[in-house]
């Protein structure tokens, strides 16, 4: 069992944070220099935190696996990023962006970090806008901002339909500056495969070269973990290919928590699946339901016709029926579970039956097709090349798709695992959005942690170390872990069984998405539990990977993450097994609101809503690895207090 | 349908390469055309032949991973479309495909279609950038940009650092990234102190790279998948004249490549 300290400080929820950095202990700008921090990824997170670090004087080491910083998969973020700048004079503000948020969660979040977060957003869009990031304007040229789901202003800045690329750019442009002055010594085609942890502490990583394959020990006084999300469990998703969760899995597997990793975000507007072959899945943004609308057919007959004639009478907008304050732009996980369910009645459009409508003729009708045009052009351009149809003139097939994950490694407020020295930031930890996250705020969180949490957070950490005392590369630990390398390299190549890694993936992503997907339920998730230790069982005795240890080995690389995969879907599944209640994106049929329900009959929520349990389930799961994958994981609680807001009923109708 | 394929394969940059020809398995017209080369490396991967190696990562356009030459052009047959958004509606059945990877010195090849772009990080590390420390910056709006200017400099900025500009010119000439980069930055009120310095720097460090000459044949926009304009180049050409004027050092201080 390990402890789950939050450290939130004390004081009123808006002042923590003024008064954590008050309180923090500082390092002198002489002897920042002597400490060494490894920093693994340079998507937003990454990025920004290598370059603010090293602009504080750190000695910085960056790895990522891609060849280049600037290809993270942030640069495919396209919708926009939350600020509470209140620049629209709409109402905004610090408390209602915070407020948002927590709510758009369900209230799984912990709330002074939500804060904290909101409090920062203001900071990031001055940084960013500075650093030369090309944000869409106004004629009077001042920043423009568009509308997300689950808010009723609009806060959301962004660069037409790239907004992750240019803030990737801009983070990347800060990285470059400091690589070029020789502050940050960059490690690209680079794989962490292991976290080296000396008396406890994370003191080093192990790493793979990807171009030659030769193994190499790195050795540091702090280890920062930015390496996103692992939502490719699924297989399909809208992340690109190379996502993926090894190196939070590794750290695990050294004893990191993993917080609540069944919470996944399944995104509301994605192309459908149209074949077996299909190796990902492509999202179009939310920023669409400015203007779409959202549509099936009411008659189940009508859903193999040609859209232009079904009369506008025959047509459910059934967002705007059941979520009549926030209608097209109702959050997330509420879009998908409604689309699921118009499906699930029979109503689903397309070849598959799998789909409902984004329809932009009145918007085009209101706007014209140029503005829309200037909107959207890029998403529309997406579409066609996809499925050589004409959103201008027909409306858009969609259906949702797996898309982010709210759980990751469990940080407290310093964004330190419970290994001490471990940092977790951007998507691949837990922290800010709860059982769900909002529409335009994981740019937001990236950039809060690298950019102004990380960089005041770790010198608390960092005084308490001598640079001096620093473990090398020398002490066993290392060697231990490198030999686990090595160890798992041979095993895979040596196997020599009948199937490709990339098969066993597809198998995974198939379980997972049928039985820890968008619906779960407790027959399902124990189903599936079994039979991905099966498939974890079969995998180790006929996995079959090509070439060598000692060159670009693609089917090499794959093959170590399919493994991630397989035990993480495991522990995904048990967590929302474990989780007796709805929550967010987390949707156990068991638990839903029904027409007799008080909340239902005051007009709150409708049947089939996510139903919480706040009494017995109002705290973070934190899993601890029990030392082998079929060994049953420890479960630790973070109880979740919330000292100013209440937790109510998420209301959006 | 089902397609013929011409693939290079080369073990890695020390080693020769030479031409593959592999028949594909059925096909559908909806795949990708990365999709098509994961269903034929799945066929070559369970007859225990070693997949064909090649880069790609968003599959959507964005991210500038993926590469190849296809029958001869970068990215293959569509105007301002990376490889990976190309489908294979875009052939025929019977056709035979043939795919390459960049060429380019500055590009040397790593496997089979995978080739090292790091030259272009390089030139960023020159000088790609506003110095701005973190948490120094004024009130956003207290810099107002002309839309039109913002809108331009969008444009530019675009660019997903692929490289096929490299690979269509017959100089392997690097001007068409490079000046969406000096471009881009270049025409903000925010990045006006390091204008002239920015250009000299970068241009600088892409010549050290070996990049080629240019002679302004437009190949380079013709197969970019952002359609980066040529007029960039003439922008950053004269801003380049500029710092020669004023004799601005080649290095920024304290950058430079590492
Ligand atoms: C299609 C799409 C659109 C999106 N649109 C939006 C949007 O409009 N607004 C919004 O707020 N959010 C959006 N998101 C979510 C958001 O983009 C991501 O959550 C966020 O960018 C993640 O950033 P990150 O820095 O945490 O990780 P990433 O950008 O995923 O970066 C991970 C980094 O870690 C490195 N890495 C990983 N593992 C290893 C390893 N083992 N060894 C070495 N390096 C490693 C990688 O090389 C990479 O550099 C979108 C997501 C998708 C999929
Ligand atoms: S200018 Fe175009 S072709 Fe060249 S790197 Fe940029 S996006 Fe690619
Ligand atoms: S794979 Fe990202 S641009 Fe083609």
């Amino acid at each position: 069992m390990t402890t789950l300290n939050s450290n939130i400080p004390s004081g009123p929820l808006s002042q923590k944070w003024e008064s954590y950095k008050f309180n923090t202990k500082l390092i002198n700008p002489a002897n920042k220099r002597k400490y060494k921090i490894i920093v693994v990824g340079a998507g937003l997170a990454g990025a920004s935190a290598s370059a603010t670090l090293a602009e504080l004087g750190y000695e910085v080491h960056n790895f990522v696996f891609h060849d280049s910083p600037r290809r993270a998969h942030s640069v495919a973020a396209q919708g926009g990023i939350n600020a509470a700048k209140n620049y629209q004079n709409d109402g905004d503000s610090v408390r209602r962006l915070f407020y948002d948020t927590i709510k758009g969660g369900d209230f799984r979040a912990r709330e002074a970090n939500v804060h904290r977060l909101a409090e920062v957003s203001v900071n990031i869009i001055d940084q960013c806008a500075a650093q030369g990031v090309p944000f869409a304007r106004e004629y009077g040229g001042l920043l423009d901002n568009r509308s997300f789901g689950g808010a009723q202003v609009s806060r959301t800045f962004y660069a037409r339909g790239q907004t992750g690329q240019q803030l990737l750019l801009g983070a990347y442009s800060a990285l470059n500056k400091m690589i070029g002055q020789g502050a940050v010594k960059s490690y690209t085609h680079s794989e962490m495969l292991d976290l080296v942890v000396v008396d406890g502490h994370a003191k080093g990583i192990i790493v793979r070269n990807l171009q030659t394959g030769d193994i190499t020990k790195h050795n540091a006084d702090a280890v920062v973990l930015a390496t996103g999300g692992y939502g490719n469990v699924y297989n399909l998703s809208t992340y690109a290919r190379g996502s993926n969760v090894t190196a939070s899995w590794r750290a695990y597997k050294r004893g990191a928590c993993f917080g609540n990793p069944c919470y996944t975000q399944i995104h509301p507007t994605c192309i459908p699946v149209s074949g077996d072959y299909q190796s990902k899945l492509t999202l179009m943004s939310e920023s669409l339901r400015n203007d779409g609308r959202v549509w099936t057919p009411k008659k189940k007959e009508d859903c193999k016709k040609n859209p232009a004639d079904i009369p506008e009478a025959d047509r459910d907008y059934y967002l705007e029926r059941m979520y009549s304050a926030f209608g097209n732009l109702a959050p997330r996980d509420i879009a998908s579970r409604a689309a699921k369910t118009v499906c699930d009645e029979g109503r689903g459009i397309g070849e598959t039956g799998l789909g409902v409508y984004l329809d932009f003729s009145d918007a085009i009708k209101r706007l014209g097709e140029n503005k829309v045009r200037e909107r959207y052009g890029n998403l529309f351009a997406m579409y066609h090349e996809i499925t050589n149809e004409d959103a201008y003139k027909t409306p858009m097939r969609i259906y949702p798709a797996v898309h982010y994950t709210m759980g990751g490694l469990w940080v407290d407020y310093n964004l330190m695992s419970n290994v001490p020295g471990l940092f977790v930031l951007g998507e691949a930890n837990f922290s800010d959005h709860g059982a769900n996250r909002l529409g335009a705020s994981a740019l937001m969180q990236g950039l809060s942690d690298g950019y102004f949490v990380l960089p005041a957070t770790i010198s608390g950490y960092l005084a308490t170390q001598k640079p001096d005392k620093r473990p090398n590369i020398d002490n066993p630990a290392f060697k231990q872990a490198e030999e686990n390398v090595q160890t798992l390299t041979k095993k895979l190549l040596g196997n020599k069984g009948k199937r490709t890694p990339a098969s066993f993936h597809k198998e995974l992503g198939k379980l997972m998405w049928d039985y820890c997907g968008m619906a779960r339920n407790k027959a399902g998730l124990e189903k599936g539990i079994k039979l991905i230790s099966e498939l974890r069982e079969e995998y180790w005795k006929n996995v079959n990977v090509l070439g060598e240890a000692g060159e670009w080995n693609q089917q090499l690389e794959n093959a170590g993450r399919v493994a991630d995969f397989i035990e993480l879907g495991e522990l995904m599944c048990r967590d929302a097994l474990h989780r007796e209640e709805s929550c967010g994106g987390h949707f156990r049929e068991e638990y839903q609101y029904t027409p007799d329900d008080p909340e239902t009959k005051q007009g709150l929520v409708n049947p089939g809503d996510v139903k919480r349990r706040d009494d017995a389930f109002a705290y973070v799961a934190g899993w601890e690895y029990a030392g082998a994958p079929d060994k049953a994981p420890v479960l630790n609680k973070e109880p979740l207090i919330y000292e100013e807001v209440h937790m109510s009923t998420r209301s959006y109708k | 349908m089902k397609i013929t394929l011409k693939v290079w394969r080369q073990k890695n940059a020390n080693s020769p390469g030479w031409f593959k020809t592999y028949q594909s398995p059925a096909l559908n017209e909806n795949m990708s055309f990365l999709e098509m080369l994961d269903v034929v490396n799945e066929e070559l991967a369970n007859r225990g032949e070693e997949p064909i190696a090649f880069d790609h990562d968003c599959r959507e356009g964005i991210c500038g991973t993926c590469s190849c030459v296809i029958n001869g052009k970068p990215h293959g047959p569509h105007k301002g479309i990376a490889t990976c958004q190309t489908y294979m509606r875009s052939f025929r059945d019977g056709d035979t495909i043939v795919v390459e990877p960049f060429r380019a010195k500055a590009f040397p090849i790593i496997k089979d279609l995978v080739v090292d772009r790091k030259a272009f990080d390089r030139i960023q590390h020159a000088g790609g950038f506003i110095s701005v420390r973190t948490g120094s910056a004024p009130d956003a709006n207290a810099i107002p940009v002309p839309k039109e200017n913002a809108d331009l400099a969008m444009d530019a900025a675009q660019c997903i650092g692929c490289g096929a500009c490299v690979a269509a010119c017959k100089n392997a000439s690097a001007m068409l990234f490079v000046a969406a980069k000096v471009s881009h930055l270049g025409l903000l009120p925010q990045g006006q102190p390091e204008r002239y310095k920015r250009v000299k720097a970068m241009v600088t460090q892409m010549d050290e790279e070996g990049f080629g000459a240019c002679t302004v044949t437009g190949s380079c926009e013709a197969v970019c998948p952002k359609e980066i304009s040529l007029d960039f180049i003439a922008r950053m050409n004269r801003d380049y004249g500029v710092s020669l004027l004023k004799g601005e050092p080649k290095k920024i201080a304290g950058g430079g490549a590492a």
